[in-house]
């Protein structure tokens, strides 16, 4: 907690000679970007598995995108593209930039603790918004692993044959479909708290809108 | 989008005009139109698009699924194979699927049926089921993905559909095999030449080694385990090669015209 502070100290000196940009601006676009391709997805998704359901429920339609199956499925692999390509370009910039290493790494169990107990006591410093906390890195770095996944498992579903390998290492195109669900699951788990924390936190919010 | 304005009469209330239209749209279609519309129009609420815009990203939606055509097109290796599986896989029962129920499935007489060859072969008779049957067949056991996501492992056995093409003289040039159906309504369905020369696709005439049931599409169905499920017709009554996109009973309606496994 200690090295917290310090740093939070240098930081707060540095932010007062030139307010420092927090969020680059292509993480603000490839964020809202990607924001506005994962809701048309999930939504869309959502028509699609009520289609033919995994499990003892379905969806609502009123926040399914598409109207029936072959609308919802034409959003999907509409906006798959977008989602695709951003997603691409984010992977490449992010390891290109080096800001992958510097802002997920390292991520250690003990650091995860006490961030984690931290949060839980409400004693998690925020002062310094360019350096994440160990929670935030492991779920940063958790969903960007979700999110190749969930490409991944969409791509064996949609191709088991052209993409036959893809979908075995699925355990074929049924597990994929569980995989696929598991993913949106995740994400949107991840959205629900990820959104509560940034309006908690109201100025990561506007960083990750104006940059600081 | 322009054309589409320009064929509005001036003057005339669009919306109006739209309710109209609607309400001579046979019912199927209207009510597929209007729930569209509906989460459409959800996602004008957040765009601020008038209502107009709907069709722009209708059309916006269709030229997207004509690129993915495309991109499925390239993706499409001939010399893959779709999954084989052992015969204890086969999932039993196999389900039934259709937009009827099975007692409104058409109900074939062998003896009344004849496959119609049309279009650019060089032999257009037309086939007895008792000379079709005549043919070499090859069995196959593959997984049948429908576009609704569930799958079911099956048995079919026929002539691959390539076979049958050269004995006919085909134009194996020409773009399309376009197959009708005794479904009612009339079912039909396109498949690129390229997915008709496929190794597996083929004219089916048995299930499970029996002689296909009414269920599954008797007398003849295509298998073409490369694609999703509604682009393996049933009930077959014609096929014609063609160069000229036809459409198909539920590619006209929206779903992606390719739609490859």
């Amino acid at each position: 907690m200690s090295s917290i502070a310090a740093s939070d100290e240098q930081a707060s000196a540095k932010a007062g000679t030139k307010a420092k940009v927090i969020q680059p601006a292509w993480v603000r676009a490839l964020h809202w970007t990607n924001a506005f391709a994962m809701v048309l997805m999930i939504m869309s998704g959502w028509k699609i598995y009520n289609a033919s359901p995994l499990f003892d429920f379905t969806f609502s339609d009123s926040i399914t995108l598409g109207g029936w199956l072959g609308g919802a499925l034409l959003w999907h692999f509409a906006a798959m593209w977008l989602l695709m390509v951003n997603g691409l370009i984010y992977l490449a910039l992010g390891l290109a930039t080096g800001r992958f290493r510097k802002k997920l790494l390292p991520i250690t169990p003990e650091g995860v603790l006490a961030d984690t107990k931290a949060a839980l006591t409400g004693k998690l410093s925020h002062e310094d918004l360019t350096k994440y906390n160990y929670v935030q890195k492991l779920l940063y770095a958790g969903i960007i692993v979700v999110g190749i996944l969930i490409v991944l498992s969409g791509l064996a579903i949609w191709k088991p044959v052209q993409l036959q390998y893809l979908t075995a290492m699925f355990g074929g195109y049924e597990a994929a479909r569980y995989v696929h669900f598991f993913c949106m699951a995740a994400i949107v788990a991840f959205m629900v708290v990820h959104v509560v924390l940034a309006l908690l936190v109201p100025k990561s919010l506007r960083a990750m809108i104006i940059g600081r | 989008m322009g054309r589409l304005r320009n064929l509005l009469i001036p003057g005339v209330d669009k919306t109006l005009l739209l309710k109209d239209a609607v309400k001579t749209m046979p019912d199927l279609t209207r009510r597929r139109f209007i729930s569209g519309g509906a989460s459409l129009g959800a996602l004008t609420l957040l765009t601020g698009c008038d209502v107009t815009d709907q069709f722009s990203a209708e059309e916006m939606l269709k030229q997207v699924s004509k690129f993915n055509d495309g991109v499925q097109a390239w993706m499409f290796n001939p010399d893959a194979l779709a999954p084989t599986f052992p015969e204890s896989a086969i999932t039993k029962p196999f389900p039934f699927n259709a937009y009827y129920s099975l007692d409104e499935a058409p109900e074939i007489e062998a003896k009344d049926w004849k496959l119609e060859v049309r279009g650019l072969v060089e032999n257009k008779k037309s086939w007895t089921l008792e000379e079709l049957y005549k043919l070499p067949q090859v069995k196959q056991v593959t997984r049948h993905i429908c576009v609704e996501g569930w799958s079911a492992i099956g048995s079919w056995t026929g002539t691959p559909l390539r076979d049958f093409l050269k004995i006919v003289g085909a134009d194996t040039r020409a773009k399309f095999v376009w197959f009708q159906c005794a479904d009612k309504d009339g079912y039909n369905s396109p498949l690129d030449m390229r997915s008709a020369l496929h190794a597996q696709t083929q004219m089916t005439f048995k299930f499970g080694d029996e002689i296909l049931p009414r269920a599954y599409g008797f007398p003849m169905k295509i298998r073409v385990p490369t694609k999703l499920g509604f682009k393996n017709p049933k009930y077959v009554i014609s096929m014609e090669v063609t160069n000229d996109y036809k459409g198909g009973f539920w590619e006209d309606q929206g779903y992606n015209s390719f739609s490859g496994s």
